[in-house]
């Protein structure tokens, strides 16, 4: 170490921020009289040139070998003066910083008792920088390669702008095409472009590009390792169909058993499917693929004499043994882009979703305005669950068409009774879009929405909004307590607001303008990653202005809903932020790792090992070495793999494996000086 | 007497916060100016797995009335283990502290994630509460640690 500690100490006023609560003026006195503080300085606003100038200056010209910053949280500026370290030649892990404002002048009101604790963080601050030692930050090689799990807009966007930078992308989708919920949906709004014709010729390029290996029906399974060196494991599900000489024609699904009987998911059950199947037209890559929960013959052993799609399939792709398969790799970042679930409307009672079946929800009524829909795209009241019918029973009662359509918005959102406090930020305007969908199918159908208030915040939606009112289309504000039956129409009980008068509306068909919720299997992905949620249960960024597409740990990014309710635009924005940082792990090649890792005392460690059972990393290894011509067992540790949790320290009995940065002795003096009365 | 010197009492209390979760908890509960009680003083480590119960140990020695250890709440860890660890060996420390005859009262171990700053303001005013209600720390004497 550089001899005797000589210490600087520097409390920033953060403009009033600080200032207000804690007498700064005070705390730099009583800092001048720590040991081994040479100089202790108040600036307004230390983080700025000037500010770490100063201290650059203090370091160059008093020869200070330690520096302490009271100021803001270390998880916001620790990396900044750490910087200011380097430019003045000082070891950057000779920095302690003393959080007195997060957790001092914006917590507390009374200036004796902030300015009090202020003094007593900043001594902690103080005995711990005396005992601190130079770090080595160690580089290693990032492997230029990204995983992508989920394939919706977001996933999509994501992995071709990683794969046109010239870097490999992994793709990994769980269900049997790409696409997701952007894939269900009709038109988009503001502008009406046809949701599927925007998006499938991206769907066409992820399978095309070759530096995009596309991992479909496909699920991660474990992940281990660190920034630039993450190694996955991915379960690739069986189709039961050899992908390779499947030539998506369709004839097996023609003859399947069980045509026509299975709730089609894409379709949100308003259409049906066999067991053997193609979840929609577009879908990519186009191949067929057995759902072996529903396949008579993978379910029961027994399909008929044999299964028919066996016979059908001329290029001879279906293989009933076919087996899972893991696929291993490496990539140096990963985007977590998994996207969201609607809500289940079943949840509110009151609008009786899953009794009638004219109620239905957003998504349902997205497939049934779709031309691709199980309707063709004519607007009709669902016939849910009920298998296909033979042709005289639809000639007999033909479909009906709702004359009388309702909207409710906010279904999920906005609604703490459910749990979901938040606004899902979409369901004004595609409600405004359905709208205008059905006025362009059922022109003099009579259209009506509740709502609650009318967000429409981005670019053309305000116009949009405008444009869907003056086609006639009613908005009363006012969310509906109950819906029921009268006769063969729905009754929805609600009052208007704006004129305080309660009210009956009769109505053919409901539709709920469900919000977007955390996905049901969101911790699947936190197990394996590690993701903190937000209050909401939506994944946690690290910083929700500075870092929205950040998480806590590095090299992990996060796009589109998975991180929150977004609309497309924005779930793209968000893909390509993501995708740009990432691709600066990838272009620079180089990262940084950890350097407050644990470290033996190899004359004092007696290889019990223990901290070889707590390292969540295995990083630790019992090693022989030779100790006065005895040859004894002792810890070692692998930095490469260590993550500097200190679990071993904490385990070590001889006190010989120290976190570095954490270590005994660093912190015990923290604790003597924050212990005192 | 006791009685007395409870009247007016404000506990020290020194807490370990891992950096991941409940530092994070307790700066968002700055950025969200939410008030609490001034009596806590925060030691930051990387992970409650870290911490090791000679330091509350250490920290009741040296005179601080309660000991708080907050870490990611069980399964959220960032080092996926390190707050059972925690959770472990503060379950039997607190068979440790009776053995001594101090009120395990004055230990406590909590949950606090990146984004629940106000929880970090109720886990902080039951803490002060709680010490406040078993009184000053004064069993142990005081005596220069070993570091």
């Amino acid at each position: 170490m550089n001899g005797r500690p000589k210490i600087g100490v520097y409390i920033c006023h953060c403009g009033i921020n600080i200032a207000h609560t804690v007498d700064v003026d005070e705390v730099v006195k009583f800092a001048s009289t720590l040991p081994d503080v040479i100089v202790a300085r108040d600036y307004r606003y230390m983080c700025s040139d000037p500010g770490q100038a100063l201290i650059v200056e203090d370091i160059n010209n008093m020869g200070l070998n330690r520096v302490v910053v009271a100021s803001c949280s270390p998880r916001m500026h620790e990396p900044t003066f750490r910087k200011t370290l380097i430019t003045a030649g000082l070891n950057p892990y000779f920095l302690e910083m003393a959080n007195i404002r997060e957790q001092c002048s914006w917590v507390h009101e009374d200036k004796i008792a902030g300015t009090e604790k202020a003094k007593r963080l900043v001594e902690s601050a103080v005995v711990k920088v005396r005992r601190l030692e130079p770090l080595e930050v160690k580089e290693v090689d990032v492997e230029p390669s990204a995983l992508i799990i989920g394939a919706g807009i977001a996933g999509i966007q994501a992995a071709l702008d990683i794969a046109d930078a010239g870097f490999k992308v992994y793709l990994v989708e769980k269900t049997p095409s790409v696409g997701g919920h952007m894939a269900q949906l009709d038109k988009t709004f503001p502008t009406l472009d046809c949701s599927a014709c925007i998006l499938t010729p991206k769907m066409v390029d992820v399978a095309n590009h070759p530096n995009i290996e596309l991992l479909t029906y496909s699920q991660v399974e474990d992940i281990s390792g660190y920034v630039g060196n993450f190694e996955v494991k991915v379960r690739k599900k069986s189709r039961f169909v050899d992908v390779d000489k499947c030539t998506g024609c369709g004839a097996c699904a023609e003859v399947c058993r069980q045509a026509g009987r299975i709730p089609n998911e894409f379709d949100e059950g308003l259409g049906m499917r066999g067991a053997i199947y193609i979840p929609f037209p577009q879908a990519v890559p186009a191949k067929y693929t057995i759902d072996k929960e529903n396949c008579l013959f993978l379910s029961r052993g027994k399909c008929g004499e044999s299964p028919k799609c066996q016979e059908a399939c001329e290029a001879g792709a279906i293989n009933f043994e076919l087996q899972d398969e893991i696929v291993e790799f490496k990539v140096g970042t990963i985007i977590v882009a998994t996207g969201f679930d609607i809500f289940d409307a079943r949840k509110k009672p009151e609008y009786a979703y899953g009794v009638y079946d004219n109620v239905v929800n957003a998504l349902e009524f997205e497939r049934l305005v779709s031309a691709s829909g199980p309707t063709g795209g004519n607007v009709v009241i669902p016939q849910r669950g009920k298998k296909k019918k033979k042709k005289e029973d639809e000639e007999e009662l033909g479909p009906v068409i709702p004359k009388n359509i309702t909207f409710i918005q906010c279904v999920g959102s906005r609604d703490k009774s459910v749990g979901n406090e938040y606004c899902s930020r979409v369901c004004c305007m595609y409600t405004a879009k359905q709208a205008h969908l059905v006025k362009d199918k059922i022109p003099d159908a009579e259209i009506t929405i509740f709502y609650m208030d009318v967000r429409a915040f981005g670019k053309g939606y305000e116009e949009f909004y405008d444009r869907v009112r003056r086609e006639g289309i009613r908005y009363i504000r006012g969310n509906p307590s109950e819906i029921f039956k009268r006769g063969d129409k729905l009754v929805v009980k609600a009052e208007d607001t704006l004129t305080a008068t309660p009210l009956e509306h009769e109505t053919d068909m409901v539709v709920l303008s469900v919000g977007l919720e955390p996905r049901s299997d969101r911790r699947e992905i936190i197990d394996i990653l590690k993701l903190s949620s937000s209050p909401d249960l939506f994944y946690l960024e690290a910083h929700p202005k500075l870092r929205p597409v950040d998480t806590a740990t590095d090299g992990i990014f996060l796009a589109g809903c998975c991180q929150g309710p977004k609309d497309i635009p924005d779930a793209v924005g968000q893909a390509k932020g993501a995708a740009s940082a990432a691709m600066i792990l990838l272009a620079s090649g180089k990262v940084k790792v950890e350097a407050q890792t644990s470290v033996v005392d190899e004359a004092t460690c007696r290889g019990c090992g223990f901290c070889v059972e707590v390292c969540p990393y295995s990083a630790i290894e019992l090693v022989e070495i030779n100790r006065a011509g005895w040859p004894v067992m002792v810890a070692r540790v692998n930095e490469a793999l260590c993550k500097g949790c200190g679990a071993c320290s904490a385990a070590c009995l001889s006190g010989s494996i120290q976190q570095r940065s954490f270590r005994d002795t660093q912190i015990l003096p923290q604790i003597e000086v924050l212990g005192v009365k | 007497m006791a009685e007395e010197t409870r009247e007016g009492f404000e506990p020290n209390i020194v807490a370990f916060l891992c950096n991941w979760c409940s530092y994070a908890g307790a700066d968002l509960a700055g950025t969200s100016r939410i008030q609490y009680p001034s009596n806590v003083r925060v030691i930051r480590v990387m992970c409650t797995g870290r911490v090791n119960p000679l330091f509350v140990m250490n920290a009741l020695q040296q005179g601080a009335d309660g000991v708080l250890v907050s870490g990611c709440h069980p399964g959220d860890c960032h080092y996926m283990q390190g707050n059972y660890y925690a959770r472990r060996r503060f379950t039997l420390m607190r068979n440790f502290l009776e053995y001594l005859g101090v009120d395990p009262a004055r230990v406590r171990m909590s949950w606090v994630s990146a984004s629940e700053g106000s929880k970090w303001k109720e886990v902080i005013e039951e803490v002060v509460e709680g010490v406040k209600a078993v009184g000053p720390m004064d069993q142990f004497k005081r005596r220069q640690l070993n570091w």
